[in-house]
């Protein structure tokens, strides 16, 4: 599996995210910066880590969204690549247009620091089919602004077509139907807030966010 | 020429935000609130002649989040 990690101004979760995929793959992922307009040759996923890009400005994602690497990353989405987007990764998308939707302050407006129940509503895509239907996880989350919001007939539609893909099982932040991750209408982009490249070892407290990354590994090849 | 854009979240979108400043001006003793929205003024400075059309499509690409926000063109 080839992979490339972007980096904005202002990610801090990037290299979490390459030791995770290079520790479950055996191979290091390209680090590419956001003003690169080009991504390597041959990519299979695409990973877009948490942080804090362009300090939240103007709203979370909002810059990066529109930055030079993010039109080849929405190219390489419509042609069907693996696109991976944790925590600021998942605002990112959904300010790119590649998810529905929007993250906004969470209902509490405390920042939530901590780890979260989740249960894997949707198991039968290449980012989770490593878990069970239905399985309960536990991953920590790390976000001012995961309260998911769309119109209710969206909701409706990403409920009945199976593209809630993580729901939390306790209060978070206010997310809409407790929506934790999403995934796009082909199967092939999804966001999510929780921090699955924070549990690949033991040491760090538990190996929950592991089959994220195996799926894909097997997934991609 | 100068515009300024207000950016204002959409009838049905939560503001918590809004929800504490109602909260904390209830607190300081003032009455008869019945609710805060928090919106954002961004103010440009663009070259004489610039088209509303142009200012409106600075909006909608990046201004505003179409999705959870309207906002409102004012030419100064």
């Amino acid at each position: 599996m080839k992979a490339a990690v972007i980096v904005f101004p202002g990610s801090n979760c990037d290299r979490d995210l390459a030791v995770a995929i290079e520790t479950i793959t055996g191979t290091a992922p390209a680090m590419v910066w956001h003003r690169d307009a080009e991504l390597p040759a041959g990519l299979d996923l695409i990973a877009l880590p948490g942080g804090f890009s362009y300090g939240d400005y103007l709203r979370s994602g909002a810059m990066s969204a529109r930055s030079p690497v993010m039109q080849a990353v929405v190219a390489a989405a419509a042609q069907g690549r693996a696109v991976l987007g944790v925590c600021n990764g998942f605002q990112v998308l959904t300010e790119a247009g590649l998810l529905p939707g929007a993250l906004m302050r969470n209902a509490g407006l405390d920042f939530v620091c901590r780890d979260v129940g989740l249960r894997v509503e949707n198991s039968q895509t290449m980012f989770t089919a490593r878990y069970d239907a239905g399985e309960a996880i536990r991953i920590p989350v790390a976000h001012h602004d995961g309260n998911y919001f769309t119109d209710t007939e969206t909701l409706d539609r990403l409920e009945g077509e199976g593209r809630v893909v993580l729901r939390y099982t306790e209060s978070v932040n206010g997310s809409a139907r407790d929506i934790a991750g999403i995934i796009n209408e082909t199967g092939n982009v999804l966001g999510l807030m929780p921090h699955p490249e924070r549990l690949i070892e033991a040491e760090q407290g538990g190996t929950d966010g592991r089959r994220m990354f195996e799926a894909l590994a097997v997934a991609l090849g | 020429m100068k515009a300024r854009v207000t950016i204002t979240l959409k009838p049905g979108v939560l503001d918590p935000q809004g929800r504490a400043i109602q909260n904390a001006l209830g607190g300081l003793g003032f009455e008869g609130i019945a609710g805060v929205r928090q919106g954002k003024v961004i103010e440009l400075d663009l070259a004489d002649g610039t088209s509303e059309a142009v200012i409106d499509a600075m909006c909608s690409k990046l201004l505003a989040n179409t999705v959870i926000e309207n906002y409102r063109i004012e030419l100064l």
